[in-house]
């Protein structure tokens, strides 16, 4: 994929967090310093992990992008203006237990008040992207971890939305299956061309995925690092053992400590 | 001793369902009706303290066919269910306030509690003295016994709604509409209808207590007129209408969670 330099999606300007203490409002000053100030930008189509020690704010910053924080001080500016799409995949699969599986997916166009058919339509597609042909009337319960969080990511795309953002979305899942979502991942990824913010705690898993790195350092965090991934794509499996993805692994492992 | 009970549960084999169980409690109502009909027959007691079953089928008949069993059913039905529709709507409204604003909850809790130490039973013939001996004194009392239950129930399944789900809406731009129509009343439903099973049976406490302090219609004018011409066996027939009608009540309520609550049954 080669990528023309393009004005950003998203970029972030100055942005801090500061919680009142035990509250998630940042009205009162004088709370703990959750994040930043922090900046940087995202290009289109770009797949951008981000990276830190617990405790870092990478899912404050997260939430401070899909508006569900409020910024203390500093900007968020979308190219897709004030109210831009967005896709949320949370730790958690975080479905609602008495919606089916493509009534789950559907949810983000009902709201957008699309009629029935489409969202329809548009949902089908998406479980057969994220592979779930046969278990569309199946109950969120009735599935597993893997299937639940495919079940999110299908949510998270149906309604296009301009960036997806992932907070660890495979950090509930066992490590066998958390790897076979990188590759369903980056393949969805790729069909689909979308601009993701992922944050996660795992090194392999934001080399396997990201075009690029942020490293954040311990509250309040901060841009540490910001490391190009030049991996070759399609990623796989054997990449993992090469000298030069060990490298860039050692390179974040020093950044983060 | 609890050890001990859990312990026998985990030996004994779990028994497969069968249909055995649900003749179970006919036979048992059988062989109640029975005996009873025996006691009334051969205890020698005059049937205005005990009419035996027959007389009851016999004098529910004759009510049934002079129209005026079904009369007063249907009088007192239709106040069990504008009590119940009445009350399910206060506690719905009152209950949404309350579980999205601490600061109603903390004006408004403790006279709600306050209010639950009067006992309705005890305050009706205030009730029926101030708004008349018509259907209004009735649908009151019904109203205010159903409403509690209904308002624990509705604030609890909305205080329920997990936050994350809240998340969700909220990243996806959902108006407060959609909130309330997407996420928070699927997710409090449960809880919500647990509350309504209470309060359908209660309804039928609520307009029968009113009926009975001061009416001239309905099943429990019927139970005052049984009783004051020692026609007991007309007292009987209304008390069993009143059964039927609790547990058509509670039926609807059992039919509208199996509708509802799908997804939870196993």
């Amino acid at each position: 994929m080669t990528r023309k330099p393009a004005s950003p999606v998203v970029s972030v300007q100055n942005l801090s967090v500061l919680f009142a203490d035990g509250s998630n409002d940042a009205s009162s000053p004088g709370g703990f310093h959750a994040l930043g100030p922090v900046t940087f930008s995202v290009c289109p189509r770009e797949f951008v992990c981000v990276l830190g020690p617990s405790g870092s704010g990478k899912s404050t910053l997260l939430r401070a992008l899909a508006g569900l924080v409020p910024p203390t001080s500093g900007e968020i500016t979308f190219s897709g203006g004030e109210r831009p799409r967005i896709g949320f995949v949370f730790q958690q699969a975080n479905l609602m237990p008495w919606r089916s599986v493509l009534e789950n997916i559907t949810l983000p166009l009902e709201i957008e008040n699309q009629p029935v058919h489409i969202a329809r339509q548009h949902a089908l597609e998406l479980v057969e992207l994220v592979g779930l042909q046969g278990f569309e009337h199946s109950l969120p319960r009735d599935l597993s971890g893997g299937m639940a969080q495919r079940v999110a990511l299908a949510r998270a795309l149906v309604h296009d939305p301009d960036i997806l953002l992932l907070d660890e979305p495979f950090g509930s899942l066992d490590a066998l299956t958390r790897e076979r979502m990188w590759t369903e991942l980056s393949r969805i990824w790729q069909v689909r061309q979308k601009t993701v913010i992922m944050v996660t705690h795992s090194i392999s898993e934001a080399l396997f995925l990201a075009d690029r790195v942020l490293v954040l350092t311990a509250r309040p965090g901060r841009v540490k690092m910001d490391l190009k991934v030049d991996l070759p794509r399609p990623r796989e499996d054997e990449m993992r053992y090469t000298l030069h993805f060990g490298r860039l692994a050692r390179r974040l492992k020093e950044a983060i400590e | 001793m609890d050890l001990h009970l859990t312990q026998k549960i985990a030996i004994l084999p779990v028994p497969r369902p069968t249909r055995l169980p649900s003749l179970v409690p006919l036979l048992v109502l059988f062989l109640a009706i029975a005996g009873w009909e025996l006691f009334a027959r051969f205890a020698g007691l005059p049937a205005f303290i005990l009419p035996s079953p027959t007389q009851v089928a016999e004098r529910f008949g004759r009510a049934l066919m002079s129209g005026n069993l079904l009369y007063h059913t249907a009088i007192t039905l239709l106040q069990i269910l504008l009590g119940l529709l009445s009350g399910v709507l206060a506690a719905l409204m009152l209950g949404y306030a309350i579980a999205k604003s601490r600061l109603f909850e903390q004006v408004v809790s403790p006279f709600l509690v306050a209010s639950q130490a009067i006992p309705i039973v005890a305050i009706a013939p205030l009730l029926v003295i101030w708004f008349g001996p018509g259907m209004f004194s009735k649908v009151l009392i019904c109203a205010l016994i159903v409403f509690f239950p209904v308002l624990v129930n509705t604030v609890v399944g909305l205080r329920a709604v997990p936050r994350s789900l809240y998340e969700l809406m909220r990243s996806l731009r959902a108006s407060r509409w959609q909130m309330l129509r997407l996420l928070e009343i699927p997710a409090a439903l449960p809880v919500f209808l647990g509350g309504l099973r209470i309060g359908a049976t209660l309804s039928v406490i609520g307009a029968v207590v009113g009926e009975l302090v001061g009416a001239d219609r309905g099943l429990g004018f019927l139970i005052n007129v049984g009783r004051g011409q020692y026609d007991t066996a007309l007292v009987f027939v209304a008390v069993i209408t009143l059964i039927v009608l609790a547990l058509g009540l509670y039926g609807l309520v059992i039919l509208l969670e199996n509708r509802l609550l799908a997804w939870q049954k196993q």
